[in-house]
């Protein structure tokens, strides 16, 4: 086991970061420094906190306590809990890519309609970025079938094109690789790759992390609401089982 | 790449028009609200004419309040399909990241629902007229206005409403629970309106202006509270 122990830049800072639905705390007093430029898989069991974590930076979840400051903007910050009260949350909101583990997409729709949809709310105006993420990802910008009658890879593809649409500095990704088959699942891999060698911080959560190994600059360990070690390879820090 | 999609808290033109579309164009693939609200509808058309005999000045007396309550009633249908086409695939969340405005959503929503039910409106009316042997005594333009600012107080509360009640567990039962009450001023001024048109006996001026007070306090009410409720968890 490799503790980080250093940090460029940090794009993303987390303040002992409390969150509880009702009296069940799924984050227990998170704090965490993310640098820039690197791909971090989060891994942990079941109810380890991952995807509340993921949620709560992509401003989903409001913090119950505890601090977020992401390409520096901070919340909760006094007008608010949520991330839309912050100052800069506009600004915030073009810089992040979120992809959760259903699709975020509309099944009546097909994948290059779906996307042509969420340019508009991004004010993207060039007409190729659609195509183009599409084709990214492996998948046909001309296909015109509804995405409800996509398998289930296409659909995670297709949902990956819709949080890399905007060009995101940071992209959060929760279960990317979940029925996808393998070689399909590597191909997206080196598509995070490429991502992350371009400049932008990705955060997969994911129980599939042997696809990041050898990818991932970091494995950060989650257990019981709480990051219990950071890791460069991947194996578990000492006294997480 | 990008422009500015939003500036601010305003309403971009172009976010409420491309959802609305969208919408449009959703309902026209799975026809799920003008389906079901048609038939329910059509139902009750039916089946009070059945019920009642009524002869033509009975009617008039009762068409206000019966053609208000069926399409009450068909509108809640379509405020519930509203918010359920964007929770299949938690869709809602991807709008919820983006930059576009809550209250582009809310008015596309508020602006498809108006669509849907007067829709419905222009079929189920001649059955209406039909099956009750209706003809107004008053001025008859009168319930187009009538019917413009009714279906409005009906879907811009129901659009609200429908929003607050989409993450409880029985949000069917929620929504009317939420909306009727609400409602009542509205549709009080609507079936008084309609009826005073059909009739001819009292002026329709006091209960069309009740009508746009209504429209107007809770158009705005609701832009302004609809933000939090979408980001409410």
């Amino acid at each position: 086991m490799t503790e980080t122990k250093t940090h460029t830049q940090s794009v993303i800072t987390v303040s002992n970061l409390i969150k509880q639905f009702g009296r069940f705390a799924a984050l227990r007093g998170v704090t965490a420094e993310f640098a820039g430029g690197k791909l971090y898989a989060i891994l942990g069991d079941n109810g380890a906190g991952k995807t509340t974590l993921l949620r709560t930076l992509a401003g989903l979840n409001h913090p119950s306590s505890g601090q977020i400051t992401m390409l520096g903007a901070t919340w909760p910050d006094g007008s608010g809990p949520a991330r839309q009260s912050s100052a800069g949350f506009h600004d915030i909101c073009r810089q992040v890519g979120y992809m959760a583990h259903p699709s975020l997409l509309y099944d009546e729709m097909s994948g290059m309609e779906n996307l042509e949809y969420f340019a508009q709310l991004y004010g993207i105006t060039d007409g190729s970025r659609c195509a183009g993420v599409i084709r990214a990802v492996g998948l046909d910008p001309d296909l015109a079938r509804p995405v409800g009658q996509y398998s289930q890879g296409m659909r995670q593809r297709m949902s990956l094109a819709r949080a890399l649409l905007n060009d995101p500095k940071i992209l959060l990704l929760d279960e990317p690789f979940s029925n996808v088959d393998i070689h399909s699942a590597g191909e997206m891999v080196r598509l995070l790759g490429r991502t992350r060698d371009e400049g932008k911080t990705i955060f997969v959560v994911t129980h599939q992390a042997s696809l990041l190994d050898g990818v991932a600059d970091e494995f950060v360990w989650m257990q019981a609401g709480l990051i219990v070690g950071r890791t460069r390879e991947l194996q578990p820090p000492e006294g997480m089982h | 790449m990008a422009s500015t999609p939003s500036a601010g808290r305003g309403i971009p033109r172009g976010i409420t028009f491309t959802t609305l579309l969208k919408d449009l164009r959703l309902e026209w693939r799975s026809k799920d609200a003008i389906n079901s609200m048609l038939f329910f509808s059509l139902l009750v058309v039916v089946v009070f004419s059945f019920s009642f005999d009524p002869s033509a000045e009975e009617s008039r007396q009762i068409a206000g309040g019966l053609i208000w309550v069926a399409f009450l009633f068909a509108a809640v249908v379509a405020l519930n399909q509203t918010w359920a086409r964007e929770l299949r695939n938690q869709v809602l969340d991807a709008y919820r990241v983006s930059p576009a405005p809550a209250n582009s959503l809310f008015l596309a929503k508020a602006l498809g629902n108006f669509i849907f039910v007067t829709v419905l409106e222009a079929l189920m009316t001649p059955l209406f007229i039909v099956f009750y042997q209706l003809r107004a005594l008053g001025p008859a333009w009168q319930l187009l206005v009538v019917a413009v600012l009714g279906t409005w107080a009906l879907v811009v509360n129901g659009t609200f409403f429908a929003a607050m009640s989409i993450r409880t567990r029985s949000r069917e039962i929620m929504l009317p629970l939420l909306l009727f009450p609400i409602s009542i001023p509205a549709l009080l001024a609507m079936v008084q309106a309609t009826t005073s048109i059909l009739t001819g006996e009292n002026g329709a001026r006091f209960w069309i202006v009740l009508l746009v007070s209504y429209d107007l306090v809770f158009t705005t009410g609701c832009l302004l509270l609809f933000e939090t409720v979408l980001n409410a968890e």
